[in-house]
C-alpha cells in the first residue's frame, strides 16, 4: 500500500475538495424555493451553453466508458474505436429531435421522457412502461460507474467494499441536498481534469514508447496477429463491420433516450443552448477517441491487467508511465468521472419513478414539494440499490445488465423520438411494439455467445446473422435488429387498433407546442391565471 | 402532473413578449440538410477501413475517424448559425 501513498493522498484531497463543492452546489444559483423537481431534478431549467456543455459532457462521457473503451481497444482491436463515429454521428441526428422536446417540455413542465408520452398519447400505461425501461436501463449503468472507481482502487492497492460505500455515501449524500445543481458545478472539475490528464498523456506516453505513434498501432497489430481470434486486429474486417456501424448507429439512437441525457437536454435554458451545444459537445468526443488509444498504448507498453480485470488497464498504464502525484490526479479524473453521471442518472430515475409511478399511481393529488421529497429519497434508494448490485452480484452481471440497458432503451424510440414527430402510431400499436421489440432484443442477446470465452448466453451484442439462417459470417448490432421488429409489431398494431376503432387517446399537445422557446407562455403559468 | 388534465391553450399567443411567438415559427430550413453529412461519412466503413496512408503513424483507420468529428463539428456549428433566433 505504501508504495501508492502519494496517489491515495492526492486521490482523497481531490475527492474530499469535489465533495465539498457538492455540498455548496445548494447554495449555488439559489433559487427561492428548492423544494419543487424543477429546481431541485432539472437545476430550475435554467443553465446556459456553459453549464449545459459541462453537466452533459460529464453525464454522457462515464468513468466507466473511459475505462471500458480502452480496454475494448486492448483486447479486441479496432472495434473498440466504434465510440468514435457513435459520438459523431449521434449530435446531428438528435440536433432537431432535441429542440422539439425541449420546447414541448417547456411548455408543458414535463420532467421525464415519460411524462411527454403520457400526454402525448394520452395513455398512462404506456408512460408506465417508458418509465420502468428507463429505470431498468438506468440502475446497471449506475452500477457500472462503480465499477470505474474499483478499477481505480484496485490499482492503488486498496481493497474491500468500504471505501465504494463511503464514496457513494457522501454522493449520495449531496445528491440528495443540492439536486442537479451538484453534479453541474462537479463536472467543471471533472472535465478539467480528464482534459488536463488525456493532453498529457497523448504528449508523454507515445514519446516515452519505442517509434512513437507508428510503433504504438504496430505493436497492436502484432499483438492481435499473434492470437488465434479471428475479430481482432486494428482493421475491421468483413465479418465485423455492418456491427461496427449498426452498433455506432443504434447505440446513438439509444443515447438520448436515457432518462439521465433527457435531464440534461431539459435542464438548459432555451433551445439555442441546446443547439450550440450539439456543435461543441463533439470536443468529448474527440478526447474519447484518444482515451480510446490509450488501449494501444497500453499494448506497446506491455501492460497487464490485474488479474482477469480488463478494466484495470488504463489505471495500470498510467501507473506505469505517469510520476505517482500524477498519477493520483489521473485516477481522481476517473474517479470523479464517475460521481457526475451516477448522481445525474439517479436524479433521472427518481424523476422517472415520482412523476410517471408514484404522482400517477400513488399520490395523484402530490403537490411540487411532495414531488421533491419522494425523488430526494428515491435518488437515496437508486443508489442502495447500484452499491448492492455491486456488493452481492458478480460484476461480469452489471455489465451483462448495461448490454440488455442499451437493447431495451432502444424500445422507446418509436414512442419518444418518432412521437415527437407523428402522432400516427396508436397507442396499442406502441404498446403492442414496445412488448415485441423487448422480447426480440432478449432472445437475441440470450443467443449470443462467446466461443473464446466460452460463455453461451448474453456474452455482447454481436448478433451472428447465421443463426437467422443466412449465409454469411457478418454480425449485426443486436438492438438495431430488436428496433425493427418493434417498428413492425407497433405499425401493425396500429393499423388492427385503428381497424377495430380503439381509442385514440387524447393529445395535450399542439404543432406550436414543439416550436417554443423560453418566454413563450407555458401550460401551467395560464392555468394560474385561470 | 400539470398537463393531460389542463385546459387547452384558448388564449392566443402573446405577441408582445420578449422575440415573441410567432405562428409561422417553423424548423424548417434548407441549411438543416447539412446535417446528413457527418450521419453517413462515420458511417461508411469503405472510406476509412485502410492502414495506408499513415499521418504522423496514425493509420487511415484512424486519422479519417478523428476528421469526421471536424466534419461533424463545422455542419452542426453552420446550421447553429444560420437557424439561431434572431434577436
Amino acid at each position: 500500500m505504501s508504495e501508492h501513498l502519494t496517489e491515495i493522498v492526492v486521490f482523497s484531497a481531490l475527492f474530499l475538495l469535489v465533495s465539498g463543492m457538492g455540498f455548496v452546489a445548494a447554495r449555488w444559483r439559489r433559487p427561492d424555493n428548492l423544494a419543487t423537481l424543477d429546481e431541485w431534478g432539472l437545476g430550475g431549467r435554467s443553465f446556459g451553453p456553459w453549464i449545459t456543455w459541462f453537466l452533459v459532457g460529464g453525464d454522457l462521457y462515464t468513468a466507466y466508458t473511459f475505462v471500458a473503451v480502452p480496454a475494448l481497444l486492448w483486447g479486441a482491436g479496432a472495434m473498440g474505436f466504434f465510440a468514435v463515429p457513435y459520438t459523431i454521428v449521434v449530435y446531428p441526428i438528435v440536433f432537431l429531435v432535441l429542440l422539439r422536446l425541449w420546447s414541448v417540455s417547456h411548455v408543458h413542465g414535463f420532467v421525464t421522457p415519460a411524462d411527454f408520452v403520457r400526454a402525448r398519447f394520452g395513455s398512462p400505461t404506456l408512460a408506465l412502461l417508458i418509465a420502468i425501461t428507463g429505470i431498468v436501463a438506468t440502475m446497471p449503468y449506475i452500477a457500472l460507474q462503480l465499477v470505474g472507481i474499483e478499477a481505480v482502487l484496485k490499482s492503488m492497492g486498496v481493497t474491500g467494499h468500504l471505501p465504494i460505500i463511503i464514496a457513494f455515501a457522501i454522493l449520495a449524500a449531496y445528491t440528495y441536498q443540492s439536486g442537479l445543481r451538484a453534479p453541474a458545478l462537479i463536472a467543471f472539475v471533472k472535465d478539467t481534469l480528464i482534459y488536463i490528464v488525456i493532453l498529457v498523456a497523448i504528449f508523454a506516453i507515445p514519446a516515452q514508447l519505442e517509434g512513437g505513434w507508428s510503433g504504438i498501432f504496430d505493436a497492436a497489430q502484432a499483438k492481435f496477429d499473434a492470437t488465434p481470434a479471428q475479430g481482432d486486429g486494428i482493421l475491421l474486417n468483413a465479418g465485423n463491420q455492418l456491427q461496427y456501424i449498426t452498433l455506432a448507429l443504434g447505440s446513438a439512437l439509444a443515447l438520448f433516450l436515457y432518462p439521465h441525457s433527457i435531464t440534461g437536454v431539459l435542464a438548459s435554458r432555451n433551445r439555442d443552448v441546446i443547439k450550440r451545444n450539439m456543435s461543441a459537445l463533439p470536443a468529448y468526443s474527440l478526447l474519447l477517441g484518444l482515451i480510446a488509444l490509450l488501449g494501444y498504448m497500453a499494448i506497446a507498453a506491455g501492460i497487464k491487467p490485474i488479474g482477469t480485470d480488463n478494466n484495470t488497464i488504463v489505471p495500470q498504464l498510467f501507473d506505469k508511465m505517469f510520476p505517482d502525484w500524477f498519477t493520483g490526479v489521473a485516477y481522481a479524473a476517473i474517479g470523479i468521472g464517475a460521481l457526475v453521471p451516477a448522481a445525474i442518472m439517479s436524479i433521472a430515475a427518481a424523476n422517472l419513478f415520482t412523476r410517471n409511478v408514484y404522482k400517477e399511481y400513488l399520490k395523484p393529488d402530490a403537490s411540487d414539494a411532495d414531488e421533491a421529497r419522494v425523488s430526494k429519497i428515491t435518488s437515496l434508494l437508486v443508489k442502495v440499490g447500484a452499491v448492492l448490485c455491486i456488493l452481492f452480484l458478480d460484476t461480469g452481471f452489471s455489465i451483462d445488465l448495461q448490454l440488455i440497458g442499451g437493447v431495451i432503451i432502444l424500445q422507446t424510440l418509436p414512442s419518444v423520438a418518432l412521437g415527437l414527430y407523428t402522432r400516427w402510431f396508436h397507442r396499442i400499436g406502441l404498446i403492442a411494439g414496445w412488448a415485441g421489440g423487448m422480447a426480440a432484443g432478449m432472445l437475441l442477446l440470450y443467443n449470443i455467445g462467446n466461443p473464446v470465452t466460452g460463455k453461451l448466453h448474453f456474452a455482447g451484442s454481436a448478433f451472428p446473422l447465421e443463426k437467422l439462417g443466412l449465409d454469411t459470417k457478418m454480425t449485426v448490432y443486436a438492438g438495431v435488429l430488436a428496433l425493427a421488429v418493434n417498428l413492425a409489431v407497433a405499425a401493425a398494431g396500429t393499423l388492427i387498433a385503428r381497424g377495430a376503432k380503439a381509442s385514440e387517446g387524447d393529445d395535450a399537445t399542439r404543432p406550436d407546442h414543439y416550436l417554443a422557446d423560453e418566454g413563450d407562455p407555458r401550460v401551467k403559468d395560464l392555468d394560474l391565471t385561470h | 402532473m400539470t398537463t393531460p388534465d389542463a385546459p387547452e391553450l384558448t388564449t392566443p399567443d402573446d405577441p408582445g413578449g420578449p422575440g415573441g411567438p410567432d405562428q409561422d415559427r417553423s424548423d424548417r430550413s434548407p441549411w438543416n440538410w447539412l446535417l446528413i453529412l457527418p450521419i453517413i461519412l462515420p458511417l461508411a466503413p469503405f472510406l476509412f477501413n485502410f492502414d495506408e496512408p499513415r499521418i504522423f503513424g496514425f493509420p487511415r483507420f484512424y486519422w479519417l475517424q478523428f476528421l469526421f468529428i471536424a466534419v461533424g463539428v463545422t455542419c452542426t456549428t453552420i446550421v447553429y448559425q444560420m437557424t439561431k433566433r434572431r434577436r
